[in-house]
């Protein structure tokens, strides 16, 4: 069975993981893949975990359903670590991105003995330091695509650039604010990746 | 020229609806269909369409206005969900009597209760027999497809009758998915302009819309408008094969996928489809022979077809996103099993209930439905005909 890419985020109600997604599925559709973004809602409430899934494939994705193997996983909030089994179905020779001050070291007992690989990036300091605010999807979006291997760090801020100027027609002072974050992102992770 | 894109459900019918630049729209929002009014009094915003948008108090006033709009002569449109069709019930009803091709995106989502927001067929089900033509879509574009075609469907002169265009709650509708749009002039070119043969505001031509009748007529009209109902068939046929020559894009009442030689099927709608497809793709890998009937269009129902289309398998998963509560199958399980009857096609049924309220349905519960099938039919473990599957355990 080949779904092509899969990657699953865990997130918080209000954190943007959904939105993170969506903008994930935008950043490969402009690669020529086939994409998937979608959200799985349960209540609909701030701070309530949140799902949300992509695809990403050289074929047509033809499946609906939730995704129970993915390639790599992105928590968009550590407390998540407490209380939602996170590397679940998670390949060995796949990857999990954390939001977290923490090193992957400290990070490794809190995830039920997986075994692959474990990256860290502190979103909050990179998004206070770039928006002055703590937004931590948009780190989280670049710690994916670079991670993932999604797309070349250039093709992608500049496709970001865009993307932004549409989403935030109405506030373009966060423009290079969110662009920021991606850079320090991708910064934060050039020795790891 | 068509334009590669992704989008999600909801995005694409509101980008077809801008396409077609509807006269009204009333509505009332709800999840998980309320982009739908929310991006059309965007574009209306933006100056995009002129479509008339009225913001009414509910979903029954919103099919209310639908059909005194259609009445009056305009191209009409409304969208909603779960509960909001519900309370149109009454509307529905008085919407398809008095044969207003008014079109209504459904965006599938279960029924209280327990209250929930998530999708299953509930409320396109339960409005099954209001006398609506009922289209059914297994991603984003067939949902923008679909809807391009309602109102050639919908308006044509032997129809007349109003058009359900139906796509799975936040599995489609929220789901961002690439996506063929066609070209702005292709769309108004195909759907064309409304010229209703008779309306209220036509001072030349006046007419009673909506008259009580005697008992002399009613049977006479319900009659006329079932013979509608059947003949939509050969229309949305006809429609579907227009719509191919400017999309490149197939239609039919259902899609038959890898059935040629199939023993066992899986009769699906909806969303899941593609899922049961992956699965089957799968299975033939391991030599397994077996196929799936994507049901679209769901009324008209094409009873006779389908038994047609299924007669040579040995047995056939009939898969219902609804409970009926009538301690006897899902609404496509019956029907499906009426029409075999009626064609003397004594093939072995399953029917299963999937997927109610959002629960997830997934490749291996594909395999696991034609393992059972297979299990019954080469060994002979006779399996409860009307199931469950995917409940916790």
């Amino acid at each position: 069975m080949s779904n092509g890419f899969e990657i699953r985020w865990h997130g918080r109600g209000g954190q943007g993981a959904k939105t993170a997604a969506l903008l994930l599925a935008d950043v490969a559709f402009k690669t020529g893949k086939y994409v998937q973004g979608f959200p799985e809602y349960g209540p609909e409430r701030m701070g309530a975990p949140i799902t949300a899934y992509n695809r990403i494939s050289d074929q047509p994705i033809r499946v609906h359903s939730n995704i129970y193997t993915p390639s790599l996983v992105a928590v968009v909030d550590e407390t998540l670590l407490h209380s939602v089994d996170v590397t679940d179905g998670l390949k060995k020779e796949g990857a999990i991105i954390v939001n977290t001050a923490k090193d992957p070291e400290e990070i490794r007992p809190m995830l039920n003995g997986y075994e692959g690989k474990i990256y860290t990036i502190d979103a909050r300091k990179i998004s206070v330091e770039a928006l002055g605010r703590y937004f931590p999807n948009s780190p989280m979006l670049a710690a994916v695509v670079a991670v993932g291997k999604i797309m070349e760090r250039k093709a992608f801020l500049s496709e970001m650039r865009n993307s932004y100027q549409h989403k935030f027609a109405k506030k373009p002072e966060v423009i290079d604010g969110n662009m920021m974050a991606l850079e320090l992102t991708y910064d934060a992770l050039k020795d790891v990746i | 020229m068509a334009r590669k894109d992704r989008m999600s459900g909801n995005e694409a019918v509101a980008y077809a609806i801008r396409q077609i630049n509807p006269d009204v729209m009333p509505a009332f929002p709800i999840t998980p269909s309320t982009e739908i009014p929310q991006m059309v009094s965007t574009y209306i915003a933006n100056g995009d369409i002129d479509t008339e948008f009225i913001p009414v108090e509910s979903e029954h006033s919103a099919m209310s206005a639908a059909i005194g709009s259609e009445a009056a002569g305009a191209r009409t449109l409304t969208a909603t969900s779960s509960a909001g069709l519900a309370y149109m019930w009454e509307e529905l009803l008085l919407a398809a009597s008095n044969r207003m091709p008014i079109a209504l995106a459904l965006v599938n989502r279960t029924l209280s209760g327990p209250i929930n927001i998530n999708c299953d067929h509930s409320d396109g089900m339960g409005a099954r027999d209001t006398g609506w033509i009922q289209i059914y879509a297994e991603n984003n574009q067939e949902a923008y497809d679909n809807f391009i075609q309602a109102y050639p469907i919908a308006e044509h002169a032997g129809v007349h009758l109003p058009i359900m265009i139906c796509q799975d709650g936040f599995i489609t509708s929220h789901a961002v998915e690439n996506i063929e749009l066609l070209e702005d002039e292709d769309v108004k070119g195909f759907v064309g302009e409304y010229e209703p043969e008779e309306f209220l505001l036509n001072p030349g031509n006046p007419i009673a819309v909506g008259p009580y009748s005697v008992t002399n007529y009613v049977m006479e009209a319900k009659k006329n408008q079932a013979l509608a109902l059947e003949g939509s068939k050969e229309v949305i046929l006809k429609v579907a094969e227009e719509f191919e020559k400017v999309s490149g894009r197939k239609y039919g009442l259902f899609e038959e996928y890898r059935t040629e030689d199939a023993d066992y099927i899986m009769l699906i709608m909806g969303s899941a489809a593609g899922t049961a497809k992956q699965a089957v793709d799968d299975l033939r890998e391991k030599g397994k022979k077996v196929g799936v009937v994507k049901l679209r269009v769901f009324r008209p129902f094409p009873a006779d077809e389908l038994a047609d289309a299924l007669k040579n398998a040995k047995a056939v998963a009939i898969m219902d996103r609804t409970e009926s509560y009538n301690g006897n199958g899902g609404p496509l399980g019956s029907e499906v099993t009426a029409g075999l009857y009626r064609n003397k096609i004594m093939l072995e049924t399953v029917n299963y209930i999937y997927g109610l309220g959002g629960r997830d349905f997934t490749v291996q519960e594909v395999y696991d439905i034609f393992a059972q099938l297979e299990d019954f039919i080469e060994n002979g473990n006779k399996p409860e005909q009307y199931q469950y599957i995917g409940l916790r355990k």
